[in-house]
């Protein structure tokens, strides 16, 4: 028995082991073929609604490259289910949920068509989007995403909360860091609010994108963490930004301690950082108004840049049908399009022109003109390798230094801006 | 020959994914698309080097070694205390049996929401304890962040070891305990004298059982204190293999923190084996 078992045991081991070793193979050429696709959608409601209208419509135009729609099968984030799909070979053609900070990796996976090989693809894309097209570029000058629509990230603020205050609700004084924390300390010392703001303090690499960055884009003109492969973050921008959201959680305006709901709609903070979804979630729940995030001196609205929490498609290369793909693409991101899903959802497709483009609209639903406005200043996370890993070591760093004050902001944001440098550089 | 199914399950389920993962953290590997052609060179010793120097890996071990420090101690003695109770009670003894085993069956999501509202910070310990409230509170304060998970973890499977132990106590001879109430022991004495040496070989199977669920810990440090937190204080070595692996796609280091771990817990349970069984 005992032979048995170690026999089949270094059969299959040594099985797994040829299959690690083994060559790829590769598929035939798929980017001039036509026919069925499937699409992932992502799984929130305004979404899948647009996604499926889409898709009748492309239906019942084209039966012969029928499109197949589903949402994003359940993981605990699309990345994860996404990167697994690029490594067992069943990725959808096409997915409406492809966050910029995983291109990277997905492109080292092999996992995304870049779009500059279709003959009209990167002009398509740069016809679109204008000068914001150039942060979703990869290293190597290709899009591997088409930048599709973004949710710039603001301050909601609650009226009634900062009425009993006594602050002004339509003018609230959060344009300079000293205003926002005096501000925060009225709130708290009113009892008007438990919290001021409540960013998640947890540690998860994309928590860093609502509390650190978009204070970092408004305070440094527009910076990126990482530029020509040079982390940027540690300097006096990212340091005010740092010794700020420090200064928060030490006078307790900002808790260290994750709320489970929403801490806004529940009204346990008087603050949150959004972006224009929020318009329809706190509709009818929160008396609430926006301003663009706060810099260190204080900026006009119309020169405060903020993150842009976007989500592009992206062509995967399972695909064999990538000619079709290719034109759902161009379908789903058509003028057309974009007005719908801007109706249907009230975010902000990534296309120049926007607040004239749809002009009506926004005349319509004025509450989404400042998010119009400040969607041509976004900035987005760098496209650089290992983007994950990278926002892992800022936001552990952050957390060592800001919310748990275990360390000093100038030698954690030197660490990790130092860390930063080295895996930007590895290929 | 009977047996041949149980060892193609065992070589396929355990034995393949962990030479895989040997073989994988000796490579500079990462997980590709079928038709990518992908260059995996061989490192020899490099991933483990990187990770045996990585300040946030030698933490998640310091980590999981207070678990373990809390946690098997803790399940050993109250599940060996409350079979004993369970194993001499009459009355209710279904419902019992019953009320210890359920959190073990009860999906850790579930319970973990339970403990949110117990131990966060307006939770209903703190407001119990008043100004003795610990500051921060539980789940954010790095010294007790872990003890709670331990305690949390402790309470889960406790169920499954007095399942253990109740029936250990089935083969001690009834007449031991005779002859221990003739000499004068008390119930304590008898306890100790009896019954701990009489479940020796169940208490060696619980002490390895709970070290090897132990340290894979993962779910409450992921649930209950948010990813780790705070500030990398709860963060497991299971907990850092997902994060270089899964989210930030280092395959190749988080299998060499895998065999690492691995070794480690296959020499804990020897020796315990050795230190327990022992005539």
């Amino acid at each position: 028995m005992k032979r048995t078992f170690l026999t089949t045991s270094v059969a299959v081991l040594a099985l797994g082991i040829t299959a690690a070793c083994g060559s790829d193979s590769g598929s035939g050429d798929a980017k001039s073929a036509s026919g069925p696709i499937k699409v992932w959608l992502s799984n929130n409601p305004e979404e899948i609604a647009w996604g499926k209208a889409m898709v009748k419509e492309w239906n019942a135009e084209n039966s012969d490259q029928k499109v197949t729609a589903q949402e994003i099968p359940a993981g605990k984030t699309s990345e994860e289910v996404i990167g697994a799909a690029i490594t067992a070979g069943n990725a959808p053609c096409l997915v409406f949920n492809t966050s910029p900070a995983a291109v990277p990796q997905f492109e080292k996976q092999g996992g995304l068509v870049p779009l500059d090989e279709f003959k009209d693809g990167k002009s398509y894309v740069e016809e679109r989007s204008g000068e914001q097209a150039e942060q979703y570029q990869s290293p190597d000058g290709k899009f591997y995403q088409i930048p599709w629509k973004q949710n710039p990230v603001m301050i909601f603020y609650n009226k009634d909360m900062f009425k009993q205050a006594g602050l002004d609700p339509e003018n609230p004084p959060l344009k300079t860091y000293d205003e926002f924390l005096a501000t925060s300390k009225k709130l708290v010392d009113s009892n008007a609010a438990p919290a001021a703001i409540q960013p998640s303090p947890t540690s998860e690499f994309f928590q860093s994108w609502f509390d650190f960055y978009p204070l970092y884009a408004a305070e440094s003109g527009g910076k990126q963490t990482i530029e020509d492969g040079k982390a940027t973050f540690a300097d006096q921008a990212g340091k005010d930004v740092w010794n700020f959201w420090a200064q928060m959680y030490k006078d307790g305006y900002t808790p260290q301690e994750k709320y489970d709901g929403d801490a806004f709609a529940d009204k346990k903070s008087a603050m949150a950082v959004v972006g224009p979804w929020a318009i329809a979630v706190y509709k009818g729940k929160v008396n609430w108004g926006a301003v663009p995030v706060p810099t260190k001196e204080g900026m006009d609205a119309s020169e405060v840049h903020t993150f842009s929490d976007a989500k592009n498609i992206g062509l995967y290369s399972a695909c064999e049908n990538q000619k079709t793909a290719w034109e759902v693409l161009k379908f789903a991101t058509s003028e057309d399009q974009d007005n719908k899903l801007l109706e249907t959802s009230g975010q902000m497709p990534i296309r120049t022109d926007l607040a004239t483009t749809y002009a009506d609209y926004f005349a319509s639903h004025p509450d989404y003109k400042a998010f119009a406005d400040q969607a041509s200043r976004t900035v987005e996370v760098p496209n650089v390798p290992n983007s994950v890993e990278i926002w892992q070591e800022i936001r552990d760093n952050f957390s060592s230094a800001v919310i748990f004050a275990k360390t000093s902001v100038d030698e954690s944001i030197k660490a990790a801006a130092s860390k930063a440098d080295e895996l930007a550089n590895q290929s | 020959m009977f047996a041949a199914p149980y060892a193609l399950f065992l070589a396929l389920v355990f034995a393949y994914p962990l030479g895989l993962a040997v073989w994988i953290s000796f490579h500079d590997y990462f997980f590709a698309a079928p038709g990518a052609q992908v260059d995996r060179p061989f490192v020899g010793l490099e991933n483990y080097r990187a990770v045996l120097g990585d300040p946030d890996v030698q933490r998640a071990f310091f980590n999981v070694a207070v678990f373990l420090v809390i946690n098997v101690p803790l399940t050993v003695v109250l599940s060996l205390v409350l079979a004993t109770g369970l194993n001499s009670v009459t009355r209710a003894r279904t419902f019992l049996r019953l009320s210890y085993y359920v959190p073990y069956v009860t999906a850790s999501v579930a319970l973990v929401g339970v403990w949110l509202f117990l131990f966060s910070s307006g939770g209903l310990v703190n407001e119990v304890l008043g100004p003795l409230a610990p500051s921060p509170s539980w789940l954010v304060n790095s010294k007790l962040a872990m003890p709670v998970i331990a305690l949390f973890v402790t309470w889960k499977q406790m169920g499954f070891f007095i399942l253990l132990y109740l029936a250990a106590l089935q083969g001690v001879s009834r007449e031991l305990y005779d002859a221990a109430a003739v000499d004068g022991a008390n119930r304590f004495r008898s306890f100790m004298n009896v019954t701990v040496p009489g479940v020796r070989t169940a208490t060696a199977l619980v002490v390895i059982l709970a070290t090897i669920t132990g340290a894979n810990l993962f779910t409450e440090p992921y649930l209950l204190t948010n990813g780790g937190g705070p500030d990398g204080a709860s963060a497991s070595p299971v907990f850092v293999m997902y994060q270089k692996g899964i989210e930030q796609g280092n395959p190749d280091t988080a299998s060499a923190i895998g065999v690492i771990l691995v070794l480690l817990v296959l020499a804990i349970s020897l020796v315990n084996r050795k230190l327990l069984e022992r005539d």
